[in-house]
């Protein structure tokens, strides 16, 4: 009976390491200090309205930015944890952490930055930004939007769960089998791995559905796709990518689960199954899935250096270009992954040689950025200096990248720190950067106030520095045959040193981060003074998000605007008529809020919670419910909502005049 | 200002400066830079060629960031302001072509030294003696080697001859692991159910560092052990002894026995191996009985191959 209510849920899963129940304290103490000031505050409506129940795209977009942010923090934490341990874990000692513990963080350590640190920034800058971009008031289906958001959000706390109920999977963020499998893991950290991955999983495939049709739409008149701004062409093809990519990870973790639930053997060892075949699917899902990561970067930074060197972007249509192809190869190189399990040569060249082409596409895009500054007038601003930060680390990373596309070499490299340097050199100098890049590049959009200076390029000194530090020595332990994933090591290996190096490193990285996080506070305390006097371009940009009022009206754009030239609000600038100019105001209707979505996600959460811990009851109970709540949306008319146009002339007059004063 | 980006600069400078003395001074411990092994040693040389290759690229694209930026700054009013200049189709065609004449360079080298340096192919040295076959199975956690044709194993220890080729034929009896002794050469994973190859010399006599380079569970990080070439007359003592030595033998129960999780083994000897029993490790995967097929344990399992 018990294990019908409670499935393989007992007291026991709630024995925790005092790490983890510190980490656990500290988020319930923050929790609680949240739930405190709402009620002082009396805010808790204001959140339900304005916030949770949403299904505006730039509300979707910041909720993303606090989910990535929040996450952020935790594999942060997990990092120097890690740090601490390999800088001390030597010879006799055996560090502060176990190795199972030591196994799990770096597991949850991958799974928290790729799945909800990254690709949350990225489709919050896509919220954010690619509908003000293309001149569009909305994405092509808010509900939809809001759905993938509440679905990755639900992914994101089953993956925290783990920290609370039970344990995450000691596997590594691949999660291989057959360690993956019940034979060798027959816990529940496996099966967390599974449901948090599968439900944001599943998130991102709504979205990037949403963002690809948004984006082949949506656009505003006189938009062709060779006027689309180079940030929405990134976007586009990150989102193909996604629509391709992400079933495949659906489809594979979808028969591990099979394995692991009901005793199949499609990844097993024996009885028929094929661990190689789960390494090949799970790497034609994640080698798309680094372009996915890296490709809106391209596109930050077009718009970014393009804005300021005061020019237009060099080379537009090789750019567009590049973009297709770097898409295409993608797909086409997922074997460099495991050169290693004993390829053929011939399989292991074209492979090698594939993934080498990628670096041509991605070298005539570094090429054009260099000549968009060449001959403009380049303003040292902190997304620019997040790019020359990118250009310094990007390219080394790029070398490293090639070299291990070489087969010969990686047979040295692979699994080696050097790889570890390596992918995080993308991750960090490249994705993480652009990021950064970005985020401080649009977020007076948001805000009508710009970021203080002074304090960012402190925090960025912080992680350049840090991260040449933190990730200089992972290179060379590399080359010292140190590999990834060790808990302990012997002190005859002399690895400490470079760890210890490599720890101090992580610690100027995480000041980086305080300082981005004073950065915030300061900037608002002072938002008076940073605030952005012209009402809407700050930086004397080109693109339409910058023609209209910040922060922005709930509606985006009060007229459509027509566009007739690549940079089109850098267009009207230069001839002085506006992209709206002669146009009547018209009625508006946006979505009204929905409090279904959020009930989805919950359920989603109760679901993903209930298979972890197989309570079959609640997997059923949960499931129908989302059924019922599908169908009630499915069957509701009312769901929108009219701004007539008399009234959008008075707020978007108002708001001209604010500007004017 | 102007101030400011010098001291930027210099200090930018100034930390490629320890990166290169720390490469510097870590480059006699650093073992794939100082390789001991044929194998090992082209695929330095691959390294090297590799750097070179790209730096043609990278290097220019380095300087012409940081120089065109500087140049075309805002305050830099002596500098030429064209906003027009959006597009030359010879530059382009320029750094479309650049690049890929160097990865085209580099997929001929590629493509070359995939072929010679396969690690199935069995080395072609003048000075290689005949080659000795090891056969490493991983368990969790801890390293088996079997020596088929001197009927002796040992645990979390490899001794072989220098100069002459070591053929590995690799599985595992528990998740991946990859076989890798840098200093010799590259890697190979293996995998239940399959069994992979992977040959390498040793062109100086020592003790060099071996391990477990694929994360495999609990256990992983005490997958380390020690390869040690000597002399093949060293060789030949080190097979008596054990040979010789009132070591256990090496049959499917005391496998079975020695399969199960276990951490940081100490290194062990068995002084004879039942035939055939490699064979039956990697087969007992491919057969719907679980392991408990005692064909193995008279010896009298036919040698199915499953080396392709």
């Amino acid at each position: 009976m018990m294990s019908f209510i409670f499935g393989k849920l007992t007291l026991s899963a709630f024995e925790q390491s005092p790490t983890i129940l510190a980490a656990v304290s500290f988020m319930g103490l923050v929790g609680l200090v949240v739930i405190i000031l709402l009620t002082k505050h009396k805010r808790w409506g204001w959140l339900w309205r304005e916030w949770l129940t949403t299904l505006d795209h730039k509300k979707i977009g910041m909720m993303y930015l606090v989910i990535a942010l929040i996450m952020f923090f935790r594999g942060g934490v997990e990092a120097l944890l890690m740090r601490g341990q390999q800088s001390i874990s030597v010879g006799a000692s055996t560090g502060f952490l176990s190795a199972n513990h030591f196994d799990q963080l770096f597991s949850s350590h991958g799974v928290d930055m790729i799945f909800f640190v990254a690709m949350p920034l990225i489709f919050a800058l896509f919220n954010l930004i690619i509908p003000l971009q293309i001149g569009s008031r909305d994405v092509a289906f808010p509900f939809l939007n809001a759905m993938s958001f509440w679905f990755f959000a639900a992914g994101a706390m089953v993956f925290n769960m783990s920290l609370i109920l039970g344990h995450f999977a000691a596997t590594g963020w691949v999660a291989y089998p057959p360690l993956s499998e019940l034979a060798y893991s027959p816990g529940v950290g496996v099966d967390y791995w599974i449901w948090a991955l599968q439900l944001a999983g599943v998130g991102t495939l709504l979205a990037g559905i949403n963002f690809l049709v948004t984006i082949i739409k949506m656009r505003c008149p006189g938009m062709t796709l060779m006027k689309m701004p180079l940030f929405i062409w990134t976007a586009l093809a990150t989102n193909v990518m996604v629509v391709f990519a992400f079933p495949i990870l659906t489809a594979t973790l979808g028969l591990l689960f099979l394995d692991r639930f009901f005793g199949m053997h499609f990844f097993t060892a024996g009885f028929g199954g094929n661990a190689m075949m789960y390494v090949n699917l799970f790497w034609s899902w994640g080698h798309p899935e680094v372009y996915i990561l890296i490709m809106p970067i391209f596109g930050i930074f077009s718009e970014v250096v393009a804005t300021f060197s005061k020019k237009r972007l060099f080379g537009y249509a090789s750019m567009v270009y590049a973009t297709a192809a770097i898409t295409l190869l993608s797909f086409t190189v997922w074997l460099h992954h495991f050169f290693t399990m004993g390829g053929g040569a011939d399989l292991n060249a074209f492979f090698g040689i594939a993934t080498m082409l990628i670096a041509v596409p991605t070298g005539v895009k570094i090429f054009n950025w260099i000549f968009t500054m060449y001959q403009g007038r380049v303003r040292f601003t902190l997304p620019m200096y997040w790019f020359f930060g990118f250009i310094a680390t990007f390219t080394l990373g790029g070398v490293a990248g090639v070299m291990m596309a070489i087969p010969g070499i990686d047979y040295e490299l692979h699994n080696s720190l050097f790889l570890v340097a390596h992918f995080h050199t993308m991750l960090i100098g490249g994705v993480m950067f652009g990021l950064f890049s970005g985020l401080y590049y649009w977020f007076p959009k948001y805000t009508g106030f710009k970021l203080s200076e002074a304090v960012g390029k402190w925090s960025f000194w912080c992680w350049l520095i840090g991260f040449f530090l933190a990730f200089g020595p992972l290179y060379i332990l590399g080359f010292m045959g140190a590999t990834r994933r060790l808990y302990h090591y012997s002190a005859s290996t002399g690895w400490q040193p470079l760890f210890i190096v490599a720890g101090i490193g992580s610690l100027i990285i995480a000041a980086g981060f305080i300082l981005q996080i004073a950065q915030m506070f300061i900037s608002y305390r002072d938002r008076k003074k940073n605030i952005d006097l012209t009402g809407g371009d700050p930086w004397d940009a080109r693109t339409l998000e910058w023609s209209i009022p910040s922060p922005v009206p709930e509606y985006n754009f009060a007229i459509i605007p027509e566009v007739h030239d690549r940079d089109p609000f850098w267009d009207a600038k230069q001839k002085g008529v506006m992209a709206t100019a002669g146009r009547a105001y018209e009625d508006i209707s946006v979505p009204k809020n929905t409090s279904i979505p959020i009930l989805m996600g919950g359920l989603a959460f109760v679901f993903g919670f209930a298979i972890v811990w197989h309570i079959i009851w609640l997997v059923v109970a949960a499931l129908l419910g989302g059924v019922t709540l599908l169908a009630w949306r499915l069957s509701s008319v009312d769901t929108e909502r009219v701004i007539p146009a008399s009234e959008v002339e008075r707020m978007d007059s108002e708001l001209r005049q604010k500007i004017a004063a | 200002m102007g101030v400011k980006y010098k001291i930027a600069i210099l200090s930018f400078l100034f930390l490629l400066a320890v990166a290169g003395l720390v490469l510097f001074f870590y480059s006699h411990s650093a073992v794939m830079l100082n390789p001991q092994g044929f194998v090992s040693l082209h695929e330095r040389n691959l390294m090297i060629i590799a750097v070179l290759l790209m730096s043609l690229v990278v290097l220019p694209v380095f300087i012409l960031t940081f120089v065109i930026a500087w140049k075309y700054r805002e305050g830099n009013s002596k500098a030429k302001y064209n906003p027009g200049l959006v597009r030359l189709p010879i530059y382009e065609v320029l750094w479309w072509s650049f690049p890929f004449a160097i990865v085209a360079a580099l997929g001929v080298i590629t493509w070359i030294s995939t072929h010679a340096l396969n690690p199935y192919k069995p080395l072609q040295m003048q000075s290689a003696a005949p080659s000795i076959t090891v056969q490493a199975v991983a368990l969790d956690w801890k390293w088996l080697f079997i020596y088929p044709q001197q009927g002796i194993a040992s645990l979390n220890f490899l001794e072989f001859p220098v100069n002459t080729q070591v053929a590995f034929k690799i599985t595992s009896d528990a998740p991946m692991n990859s076989l890798w002794i840098p200093q010799l050469g590259g890697q190979l994973y293996g995998m239940p159910g399959m069994s992979t190859q992977l040959h390498l010399i040793a062109q100086r006599p020592g003790n060099y560092m071996g391990m477990s380079s694929n994360f495999s569970g609990e256990g992983f990080a005490g997958m380390q052990f020690t390869a040690k070439a000597v002399s093949s007359s060293e060789f030949t003592s080190w097979v008596n002894t054990i040979k010789n030595s009132s070591s256990t033998v090496l049959n499917v129960a005391e496998y079975e026995a020695l399969a199960k999780p276990s951490q940081n083994n100490p290194i062990s000897y068995y002084s004879s191996v039942v035939p055939n029993l490699y064979n039956w490790i990697v087969m007992k995967y491919m057969t719907p009985v679980s392991s408990s097929s005692t064909s193995a344990g008279t010896g009298t399992a036919t040698s199915t191959s499953t080396s392709t």
